[in-house]
């Protein structure tokens, strides 16, 4: 029982992790940079639909389409991260279980993000089907 | 996780109905109040009482009072200035937080429901326990920190320097603004909330002080701070009409312009 700690040795608690402001920073730098890159996704989507695939492939296979998408990726699933780990610890409480789940949280991420590179990366230099 | 739903033991029931006033003077209005006892081991219950208005003040606190003094005296709550300035009488008054004595019986619709601060430990009836809430607002250290050889007479401060800290030290402390926040109420034993963050602005903003850098360094915290997510609920409680989110929204600048 901690009981007999007093008020303010429990709020200061492990004291201040000197941390934060970057994550802060990104999350509204990706949100703003998210903005003209979903644009471009949606010019993108609209310019595919219907489309087959010889001509999307040569859409993509441009070298300012391929390098905005791979940035649309980074920007987006970057931004994707840090929201969820907010919301990661605003709500998961138990310790052992935050841990898992951030960890999770990242891993989801990068897989996401890799195999949406090894797509783009196929679709631009990979030999024609 | 977070908690979503009461406890079996927290659960509200209803409790008893007071006697209407037999020739009243004026509208009888309807007060239900939130009960709870430590010594008697119930759930807490909602207790409904009928107040003469003819016959009483304007304000919910006048209410409490003669409701306190004419037919519960066991009914329990803080109260002392009755104007808005100890902040002593906060509570939950027809769904929002704010000061009993500022708060008009006129303004609310149908019954008055009354209850204690959100999301705090209750002490009895509509009296919370703000234990924390003072640790964190002590933890900010709220007084001014020079290193400078003391001045013979005052620390001096220009009339536009002074005028940085209004809208900050009009704040009474009443935690309105932080029992009103849902960060506050998930993450209220690491993040500091919106009270405890406006008094530690008004220090940084201070010209006096000379620990800024020192302040910042004890408030950078993914907690402390940034559980602040804009949620804006402090300033639409704030019984003085301050902005507790601006104050944070400006703690939040300095932070990113001393990194860049």
């Amino acid at each position: 029982m901690s009981s007999f700690r007093t008020p303010l040795g429990r709020v200061r608690g492990l004291g201040s992790a000197k941390s934060g402001t970057a994550h802060f920073w990104q999350q509204r730098a990706t949100a703003i940079a998210g903005v003209p890159l979903v644009l471009f996704l949606i010019w993108l989507a609209v310019n595919l639909a219907g489309a087959d695939y010889a001509t999307a492939r040569s859409l993509l296979s441009h070298p300012a389409v391929t390098i905005v998408l791979a940035l649309s990726f980074f920007v987006i699933l970057k931004h994707m991260r840090l929201g969820m780990q907010v919301i990661i610890e605003d709500y998961v409480h138990v310790e052992s279980w935050k841990m898992i789940v951030l960890l999770a949280n990242s891993v989801f991420t990068y897989v996401v993000g890799a195999g949406a590179l090894y797509a783009l990366a196929r679709l631009t230099f990979g030999a024609m089907q | 996780m977070v908690q979503l739903t009461l406890p079996k033991n927290s659960q509200v029931t209803q409790g008893q109905s007071w006697p209407a006033p037999t020739s009243p003077k004026g509208e009888v209005k309807e007060f239900r109040i939130y009960r709870w006892n430590p010594d008697d081991k119930a759930n807490p219950r909602i207790d409904t009482y009928s107040v003469d208005m003819g016959d009483c003040g304007p304000m919910v606190l006048d209410a409490l009072i003669k409701i306190k003094n004419e037919q519960d005296p066991t009914l329990t709550f803080r109260r002392s200035c009755r104007e808005g300035i100890c902040g002593s009488c906060a509570m939950n008054i027809d769904g929002t937080n704010t000061l009993a004595c500022l708060k008009s019986c006129d303004d609310v619709k149908g019954a008055v429901k009354v209850y204690p601060l959100p999301h705090m430990p209750v002490v009895k009836d509509l009296v919370p326990d703000l234990t924390r809430f003072y640790a964190q607002h002590r933890s900010i250290e709220p007084w001014l920190k020079t290193t400078s050889a003391e001045p013979k007479a005052e620390w001096k401060q220009s009339p536009q320097d002074r005028a940085k800290l209004d809208g900050l030290y009009e704040c009474i402390l009443c935690a309105c603004c932080s029992t009103s926040c849902p960060s506050y109420w998930w993450n209220g034993d690491r993040y500091l909330g919106p009270a405890v963050l406006l008094q530690a602005y008004r220090w940084l903003i201070d010209s006096r002080d000379e620990a800024t850098g020192d302040r910042l360094d004890d408030l950078e915290d993914p907690f402390r701070l940034y559980r602040c997510h804009t949620i804006m609920n402090c300033a639409k409680a704030c019984p003085k009409g301050l902005n507790p989110a601006k104050a944070i929204a400006e703690i939040k600048k300095m932070m990113v312009e001393r990194q860049l």
